[in-house]
Parts: structure tokens; C-alpha cells; sequence
């Protein structure tokens, strides 16, 4: 089956590119090359990954330019001879392949992308029919796996450092349409700043490129659409 | 591989040509005064640049400027779509639709200039 040509960037902020060849198999992902590197030919190398099967969301990189989950991206699928595989974009990079996720993340708190109860513990399950706008809402984002291949592929996030970035607003809004949530009107204000839904350019680069096939340029237009509600009721 | 393989789809190019196209129609808008502008001065001089419009590579000029008004008319009522309407199914259609609409009314416009 031959070989393919890996051209791995190799440093942190400051670094180069390193060529590895690499004999193709049957049924081979990206993640699959990145490991044979580092089991056979380099172990410095740095990557980072856990389940293998697109459920946790730790093993993206920039392959070919574009962001991508590496464990589900399947190397007869991408053209060439020539594969160039690179950490996520728009955030530190810690070593090699691996990006530091903490400003990620840490927009997801600013954006209070965190359930807040109002129901006392103890109390009855709430019910939510599957059919409401809000659940449908909610359902829409729900599957986000926190990878930030969106966060990656946003020209915003990288024009704009302080931008909240697609997979917090998408968090946001899900919440924002949880019936049981009683943080909503925090969470409005939190994510209707200068930093906000508002500096989404709709290019949804996000939408495009999210491997769960989610939507945050349809969450985002969401907020948009609550914070200019609610400015109108005065509440914001 | 190119480093901004990640743009190329069809919202972010959408997305590029509505800058652009806003850019270059703000540059416009001073010249656009200016010629209003003349008709306050005299009617002599404001039919002189009529009549410099009339020259064919004038018209082809016109032609892009009506590309462009079109192309931002079109790329804006489509973001408003999605974020008053809620309507983001069909993206790639809905750029495909704006394309056309600005292209087609550029067309228009240069055939009733030649004819």
C-alpha cells in the first residue's frame, strides 16, 4: 500500500515542520499515523488522545489545513502523498500536537456554560416533552463533545482573543433553552457583550467543520435574537 | 495544503465577498456624493458627467458597482434570515440564490445599457 509522507509540526509557539514516512494500512485514521510515529519512529513526539471513537473529544488537530477529530478522520479519505498534520489553532500551544485547552474552557465559564438548578434536591423529575421548541432547541446542541475543532476553524476567535468562541455560546444556548435552568438572565448578559454572540460574522466556519455536525452559527443567532428580546423588554 | 483550507466553504466566501463588496461600495459613496453634488452647481456640469458615463468602459465600471450593491443587498437579507428567522437549513442554496440574484442583476443592467 506505500507510504505516506507526515509532515508533523514539531515545537511549541517557535518551531518546524518534521517529515515521517509512514507505510498506510487498511482502514487508517490520522490518529493512527500520529501514534505510529510516536511508538516507532520518535517517541518526543507530542499528541494527545483518549477513547479512539469520537466520544471524548481530545484528539483534535489541524490536518491539511482544516480542523479535525484524528481518530475518526480516515486517511484514504484525504488526497495526496502528503499529509500535514498540525495543533488546533487559535489557542497555546503546549508541545508538538498538543494545544492547551484551559482558554477554551474557560470561556465556556465565562459564558456560564454551567447548569444552575432552581428545583430543591429531593424534588420531582421535571417534565420535558421531547416535542416543545425548547427541547427541540436544546436537542439541536446537546451532542457538542468539547473537541475545538470549532474554537479552531473561527476567524473571529483568532481576530478577536477575548471572543467567547461557537462551542461556549453553542453550551449557552442549550442552556438557555433547558426549562429547568435558572440562570438565564446572568447567562444573557454574560454572553450579549462586546465579546459575545454579537461578534459572530456568520461565516460558519464552526457549522462546516464541527465533526458532531452541530450548528453553533444557528445557536449563536439564537442569543442574538434573546439579547435583542430581552433589550427590548428592558431586561437586559 | 494551504494554511486557510479551513475558509474554503460556501458561508465563508459568502461571508468574504459581503465585506468586500461593503468595503468597496463605502469607497464609492464620496464620488457618488461629488456627482450629486455637481448637480447643485449647474446643470451644465452635472449633464458633462452624465455624458462621461455614458462611455461603454463607463458602463462596464456601473455594471460591477450594480454586482456589487446586488451581492450586499443579497449576503445581508440572508444573515438577517438566519438570525431573525431562524432559518438555517440550505445554506449552500441560499449563497448559491444570492450569487445568482447579484450576477442576474448585473446582467440586467448591462443589457439595458447596450440596448
Amino acid at each position: 500500500m506505500g507510504t505516506i509522507e507526515v509532515r508533523v509540526w514539531r515545537g511549541t509557539a517557535e518551531g518546524s515542520y518534521q517529515s515521517f514516512a509512514v507505510p498506510r494500512r487498511a482502514n487508517q485514521t490520522v490518529l493512527d499515523l500520529v501514534t505510529y510515529i510516536q511508538r516507532t519512529l520518535d517517541p518526543t513526539l507530542a499528541y494527545r488522545f483518549a477513547c479512539r471513537v469520537g466520544m471524548c473529544g481530545s484528539c483534535a488537530m489541524t490536518v491539511n489545513g482544516k480542523p479535525r477529530w484524528t481518530c475518526r478522520t480516515h486517511v484514504a479519505r484525504l488526497d495526496g502523498d502528503v499529509m500535514t498534520i498540525e495543533p488546533l489553532k487559535n489557542l497555546p500551544v503546549v508541545k508538538d500536537l498538543v494545544a492547551d485547552l484551559a482558554p477554551f474552557f474557560d470561556k465556556w465559564a465565562k459564558a456560564e456554560g454551567s447548569f444552575k438548578p432552581t428545583a430543591a434536591p429531593g424534588s420531582d423529575f421535571v417534565v420535558v416533552k421531547p416535542d416543545t421548541a425548547a427541547r427541540v432547541a436544546a436537542d439541536a446542541g446537546i451532542e457538542c463533545i468539547g473537541c475545538a475543532v470549532c474554537y479552531s476553524a473561527c476567524d473571529v476567535a483568532a481576530w478577536n482573543p477575548d471572543y467567547l468562541g461557537p462551542a461556549a455560546l453553542n453550551r449557552a444556548w442549550t442552556l438557555q433553552n433547558d426549562v429547568r435552568d435558572g440562570g438565564k438572565a446572568a447567562r444573557l448578559s454574560a454572553v450579549a457583550g462586546d465579546a459575545g454572540c454579537h461578534a459572530c460574522h456568520t461565516q460558519q466556519s464552526c457549522r462546516a467543520h464541527c465533526p458532531k455536525g452541530l450548528n453553533p452559527s444557528a445557536a449563536i443567532a439564537g442569543l442574538k435574537r434573546a439579547a435583542l428580546g430581552a433589550l427590548l423588554k428592558g431586561e437586559l | 495544503m494551504s494554511r486557510t483550507a479551513y475558509r474554503n466553504h460556501p458561508t465563508w466566501w459568502a461571508f468574504a465577498i459581503h465585506r468586500v463588496s461593503g468595503v468597496a461600495l463605502a469607497a464609492f459613496l464620496p464620488a457618488h456624493f461629488w456627482a450629486l453634488g455637481l448637480a447643485l452647481e449647474s446643470e451644465a456640469a452635472f449633464d458633462g458627467l452624465l455624458r462621461w458615463t455614458a462611455h461603454p468602459v463607463l458602463k462596464l465600471v456601473e455594471t460591477g458597482l450594480v454586482v456589487l450593491l446586488a451581492a450586499h443587498l443579497a449576503g445581508g437579507l440572508r444573515v438577517m434570515t438566519i438570525e431573525f428567522f431562524a432559518w438555517n437549513a440550505g445554506q449552500k442554496n441560499a449563497v448559491a440564490l444570492s450569487a445568482f440574484f447579484a450576477l442576474a442583476a448585473g446582467l440586467l443592467f448591462l443589457l439595458n445599457a447596450v440596448a
